[in-house]
């Protein structure tokens, strides 16, 4: 079934659709670095030692991640090629969004952003607990995400890779449900949820990177 | 008006093609693009030179026949028309017009501006259809009660002409509105219903095939379909393509 261009695209919109899910989430946690660091520590303990988190959502999420950029880049190799022989003069602006027109472009920001990310936070953890078997400190985490902002350029870095989330959501998320065979008198509240959501946790995020950087 | 005219001339489908520039004086703002595009080539005529072939037929907006890229969109700067329905008023004096042919590698060029869109049909021999017993006692078709809102979305479906704009406006040169807006014209009425399952899957199956690319939702396709299909149709395809997957 994954092998037609509707599966892949269903497949594509399902893990993207799973991604914001886990975004929301990420949000929801992160955010609440700035009014109590007690809960942050909390919330970023339970998350990362409870064994269904760890052992199950854990890899389900990576695996998310890696189908979902490994799948566009295979798609977007398929649609170059589906047009050897350019046009001398296309105005792709006349008919479709920047957004929508500049997926990979964006999704490849992301991507690379992921791997800073990943870098800073996931790579010191997993050595923290698999590698170092350091002992369980749930006080840490806190004073773990204020160090890391001290940064001014990793928090440029981070706010412009915000910024290219934004406008990969911009698109993706109503694109998902699309996608899906979701079209219908709730596609305008969809649309509304899209351009909210793609708008507020980016600049939440942003706000959250430049809080502990002037307050760290 | 005196125009530019950059033109893709190709001589066939194994040789390879290039614009080429000329001009042409005396164009009247009530010409139809197609007939400017018959003065030209009367003039290159008179002076010996090979004429672009260019698709045409009803020159009425219906035939879905007329197929150029005119300034980077397919049918033009115009919204909802073809080419054949494109008038020469949407241009200024003094303007350069490109004129390419619709490109996808699943619509090679035959010559300069015709390209074979074949494909099309091929796509709609898979499954683009209604088997029906026609042994004279066929029933007619208007006995079947059908719900307003769904002839209504039917028959707008089937306004699709297949001119292959979508295919031509897609930066993936992807067929997914045509091919929805005719899965969708069956799906939604209760003669197509009995053949639903084999139809989408095998006109997708068809549609990859001939290759197509995937759908990004860009929304190019619905914005220069001289039609006016919906993208509701391609969300109507993907999730008939999904419940069929499922059933097997």
């Amino acid at each position: 079934m994954i092998k037609t261009s509707i599966a892949r695209k269903i497949a594509m919109a399902l893990s993207g659709l799973f991604l914001i899910l886990f975004l929301g989430q990420h949000f929801t946690i992160n955010i609440t670095s700035v009014f109590s660091e007690k809960i942050f520590n909390m919330l970023s303990h339970f998350m990362g030692n409870n064994p269904l988190v760890q052992f199950v959502l854990q890899p389900i999420l990576i695996f998310g991640v890696v189908f979902h950029f490994v799948m566009g880049f295979v798609l977007d190799i398929k649609n170059r090629k589906s047009r050897s022989e350019k046009y001398i003069s296309f105005k792709g602006s006349a008919n479709a969004s920047w957004v929508s027109r500049n997926m990979i472009f964006s999704g490849i920001v992301v991507l690379s952003f992921l791997g800073l990310h990943f870098y800073d936070f996931w790579v010191p953890e997993m050595n923290y607990k698999y590698v170092e078997f350091l002992p369980q400190n749930p006080d840490r985490y806190f004073s773990e995400l204020v160090h890391k902002f001290h940064s001014p350029i990793r928090v440029l870095i981070y706010c412009l890779s915000f910024i290219f989330l934004g406008l990969h959501l911009f698109h993706g998320f109503s694109s998902s449900f699309q996608s899906v065979g979701f079209n219908n008198k709730y596609t305008k509240g969809i649309r509304w949820l899209t351009v909210s959501f793609s708008i507020v946790i980016p600049i939440g995020f942003i706000f959250i990177a430049m809080f502990h950087h002037l307050n760290g | 008006m005196d125009l530019t005219l950059k033109i893709w001339r190709q001589a066939s489908v194994d040789e390879d093609g290039k614009m080429v520039d000329y001009s042409i004086s005396d164009v009247s703002p009530d010409m139809s693009f197609l007939e400017m595009m018959d003065m030209h080539n009367e003039q290159l005529i008179n002076k010996g030179e090979d004429p672009v072939a260019f698709d045409h037929d009803c020159r009425e907006g219906i035939c879905g026949m007329c197929s150029m890229f005119i300034n980077g969109e397919a049918h033009g700067p115009d919204r909802l028309v073809t080419t054949c329905q494109l008038h020469m008023r949407k241009f200024k004096d003094g303007d350069t017009i490109v004129i390419e042919p619709f490109r996808a590698n699943a619509f090679p060029v035959i010559k300069d501006l015709a390209v074979d869109r074949s494909a099309f049909d091929r796509i709609q021999q898979a499954g683009g259809f209604v088997s029906v017993n026609t042994s004279g006692n066929t029933q007619d078709a208007n006995a079947i009660p059908i719900d307003k809102h769904n002839a209504d979305k039917a028959f707008d479906a089937a306004t699709c002409i297949g001119c292959g704009a979508c295919v031509a406006s897609c930066k993936n040169a992807s067929a997914m509105l045509f091919v929805s807006a005719k899965v969708s014209q069956y799906a939604l009425l209760p003669q197509g219903k009995v053949e639903a399952t084999d139809r989408v899957l095998n006109m997708v199956k068809q549609m990859d095939e001939e290759g197509f690319g995937n759908c990004t939702n860009t929304g190019a396709c619905e914005v220069e379909c001289p039609k006016g299909i919906s993208l509701e149709n391609i969300a109507r395809m993907n999730s008939e393509y999904l419940y069929a997957s499922l059933k097997g």
